[in-house]
């Protein structure tokens, strides 16, 4: 039988389970949503950017482990993506982005709203492809799922130009892939993983560094049998927290440039490190040729080029971290480094992460209060001091329940992102958590969770900088705040330290601007009123909340390794 | 480890096998300046069968730069083979056309006594100037262009192709 490309491509996303399309209209792709107006059993949501658009699949994808699916139209509506494409590819989440096209003969013409996003998106994602005639649409689609769900994930752009969208061809979608160019590896090296035992069998202080990889591969069960089976301490990547229990008591900390004292002398020190699932990023790793000195590597990555790209490694294992767990547990005994763990523990008692400094109402106060008022929420943050606040001090039992943009950092990800979580899981809490900078990157989509009828807990810790930026400037450039603030005002003296004296306290209003989208605000400026702000905002069952908490502005995130100085060499406060 | 040999800068060489589409060249060429490869070379064409091009690329790097290299281009979609080249036996050719301009009599016998003794071709002429095809690997044509601009300084125009290579047979003729 034929039908219209725009029926084959509802039957395609039908067929690999799609439920929630994020989709913004235009004129290239107005034949699918006019034929999308009709079909039943996928919900449309129409966010008010497309960077919002994909930030909110992303959320979907990373908390769901389904793959995020886009539609937005040709040229800006395409070039709109371009940052959360590359959010996406960084943190190896599965999306798929349908970008409109011009019709295939206007392509290269600089038609009206054309624009090559298969050119601009090639080195930002996993897989990008122009569909160029009708009899490959099928085909093209299943490809990219499967390229989007497989192997390490990503994003992948198919771009549909509007006459392939219309033309009549089989209706036949394909139940199979086969693409020979790429087979990802499904196995694992039996003789790698004995290597692997074999030194940690020898290891005096061997140690466990887990990546987003494990929480990617929904191997955190697996992974803490693990742990527990050989008694040795484990540290995380942000993106690897929640693989193991926080509250576990092998469980040490975050290491990285903003990783707690332990976690970042253990790696120092350990003789053996086991890696699974990281790519060893210059975040983590401070000064590379100090990192993990003492130690032989042994890392498990399902991408090989992943291994001893940054890190040199002495027994690479490429694998899906689930698959090679698994694998390691039929063979793993418990190891005798009862004394190695407790003196990581120890440092972990002697050196605990605190904001000591500050009085008042800390972020670290205010997380401390989520963890106590929520029971398996799921946490979304934007990107600065907010996120480090909460990778440093919120509480977590599983993986998928941490949403952060690790790999590029994107700011404006948190709101958008959390719409998508929350629309992947309803019925669970989730808590936004941002900077007043960010939060206003992706303000627009506050009219998209209140559409939607989301009772999203919206917190932003409005310290009224860009406090991430301000920190480094008081820190390594001399106290000089440049553009950080951002209540200055144009007739503000160039040195002002003290945005309380001449500028309004907080700019925007966040509570005025929550109710103009119609959702509610509360503004907390101290510690005792944290609870009865969560409290009202988890009562609300079909609209968000937005708290806003003034925090001290010029409070730092700690410890803090300077760049190109060693994990050892911390500066705690 | 031998950490010293692997760190040896040297040429080395890749033949690629990818699906023979729209934006594959610009795919591999963009990870290679994305990734700041130092691409040295980068040729092109169709095989036997016409939905499979052979790219075969040289690059000067060190030994873990290379196997990065390798692994990168092994996760494109596209590619659907990569043969590292760098110490098997191969045929690998280069084709360079050199122009030799305003040249007098003498001049000319002498162009034709260098592509006698090199083993290169005059393809077309005219009274003054000539026009040589040089098929060698590469080291080989460029000392042809070194030994030509020495001999008629700002009289010469060089072209050259990339590299293309094939694994040998019986044995290696580089
Ligand atoms: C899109 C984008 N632009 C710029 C940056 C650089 N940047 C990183 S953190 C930061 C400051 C964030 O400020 P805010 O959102 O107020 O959060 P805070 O650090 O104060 O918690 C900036 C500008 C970025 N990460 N992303």
């Amino acid at each position: 039988m034929e039908m219209k490309g725009t029926s084959l491509f509802i039957k395609a996303l039908k067929e690999e389970g799609v439920d929630t399309l994020f989709a913004y209209p235009g004129g290239q792709v107005i034949d699918l949503f006019d034929a999308l107006y009709d079909s039943e059993g996928i919900e449309v949501i129409l966010p008010r950017h497309e960077q919002g658009l994909i930030h909110a699949a992303d959320g979907y994808a990373r908390s769901t482990g389904k793959v995020g699916v886009c539609l937005v139209t040709s040229g800006p509506g395409a070039t709109n993506l371009v940052t959360g494409i590359a959010t996406a590819n960084y943190d190896s989440v599965p999306l798929v982005c349908f970008t409109g096209q011009v019709p295939t003969h206007l392509i290269g013409n600089d038609a009206f709203q054309e624009v090559d996003i298969v050119g601009i998106s090639r080195n930002i994602c996993k897989h990008a492809i122009t569909v160029r005639d009708r009899k490959d649409l099928g085909r093209i689609i299943k490809e990219a799922f499967f390229i989007a769900r497989s192997g390490k994930p990503g994003p992948v752009v198919v771009d549909l130009p509007k006459d392939i969208q219309q033309a009549m061809g089989s209706d036949e979608y394909p139940k199979e892939v086969s693409i020979r160019g790429y087979k990802p590896n499904t196995g694992v090296h039996v003789g790698q993983v004995r290597r692997a035992l074999s030194i940690l069998s020898q290891a005096k202080k061997p140690l466990f560094l887990v990546g987003g990889g494990v929480n990617i591969a929904d191997a955190g069960r697996e992974f803490t049998r693990l742990a527990e089976l050989t008694g040795m301490p484990v540290i995380t990547t942000i993106m690897g927290k929640g693989a193991i229990p926080t509250n576990h008591p092998l469980y040490i900390g975050n290491i990285g440039i903003h990783g707690n004292y332990a976690a970042n002398r253990a790696i120092s020190e350990c003789d053996v490190l086991f890696s699974i699932g990281t790519r060893f990023n210059d975040r983590i790793t401070g000064k590379i040729t100090e990192f993990a000195k003492l130690a032989s590597i042994i890392h498990i990555d399902i991408d090989a080029a992943s291994i001893s790209r940054n890190i040199q490694v002495d027994i690479p294992i490429v694998a899906d971290a689930k698959t090679a767990i698994l694998k390691i547990l039929e063979e793993a005994e418990a190891l005798p480094v009862k004394e190695w763990t407790e003196e990581v523990q120890s440092w972990k008692q002697e050196y605990p992460l605190e904001m000591k400094k500050y009085e008042g109402m800390t972020p670290e106060i205010i997380i401390h209060k989520i963890n106590e008022k929520f029971r398996n929420l799921i946490v979304v943050t934007d990107v600065g001091q907010n996120q480090m606040w909460t990778t440093q001090y919120l509480e977590l039992d599983h993986n998928r329940k941490l949403l952060t943009s690790g790999g590029l950092g994107t700011m404006g990800y948190g709101l958008p992102a959390a719409i998508g979580a929350q629309l992947g899981n309803p019925g669970t809490p989730v808590v936004c958590i941002s900077g007043d900078g960010g939060m206003q990157m992706n303000i627009q989509e506050m009219a998209t969770a209140v559409a939607l009828e989301l009772p999203l807990i919206l917190c932003v810790f409005n310290n009224s900088y860009l406090g991430n930026v301000r920190q480094w400037q008081e820190m390594f450039y001399g106290g000089r705040y440049a553009y950080t603030c951002l209540t200055a005002r144009r007739s503000c003296a160039k040195d002002c330290k003290n945005p309380e004296k001449c500028c309004p306290k907080y700019s925007p209003d966040f509570v005025k601007l929550a109710e103009s989208y119609d959702a509610a605000g509360i503004r907390v400026e101290k510690t005792e009123d944290i609870d009865g702000a969560l409290e009202a905002a988890l009562k609300r069952t079909d609209a968000p909340t937005l708290i806003e908490f003034i925090i001290e502005p010029e409070a730092n995130v700690y410890p803090i390794v300077p760049t190109g100085k060693p994990l050892s060499e911390m500066v705690m406060d | 480890m031998g950490k010293a040999a692997e760190n040896i800068i040297k040429k080395r060489w890749i033949s690629l096998y990818v699906e023979n589409e729209i934006g594959v060249l610009a795919k591999i060429s963009g990870l290679f300046s994305g990734k700041s490869y130092n691409l040295d070379s980068l040729t092109v064409g169709e095989t036997e069968d016409e939905t499979i091009s052979r790219m075969t690329i040289s690059v000067t790097s060190d030994e873990s730069t290379f196997e990065q290299i390798k692994k990168q281009l092994n996760r494109c979609v596209e590619v659907i083979k990569v043969v590292d080249f760098t110490d098997i036996p191969i045929h690998m050719k280069e084709i360079l056309f050199i122009k030799v301009n305003s040249l007098n009599a003498g001049e000319k016998e002498e162009v034709f006594r260098i592509a006698q003794i090199y083993g290169i071709s005059v393809i077309d002429c005219d009274r003054s100037n000539l026009l040589l095809e040089c098929v060698h690997t590469e080291s080989k044509n460029n000392g042809l262009i070194k030994l030509f601009k020495n001999s008629f300084p700002n009289r010469i125009e060089v072209i050259k192709g990339g590299s293309v290579a094939i694994e040998a047979i019986s044995m290696a003729d580089r």
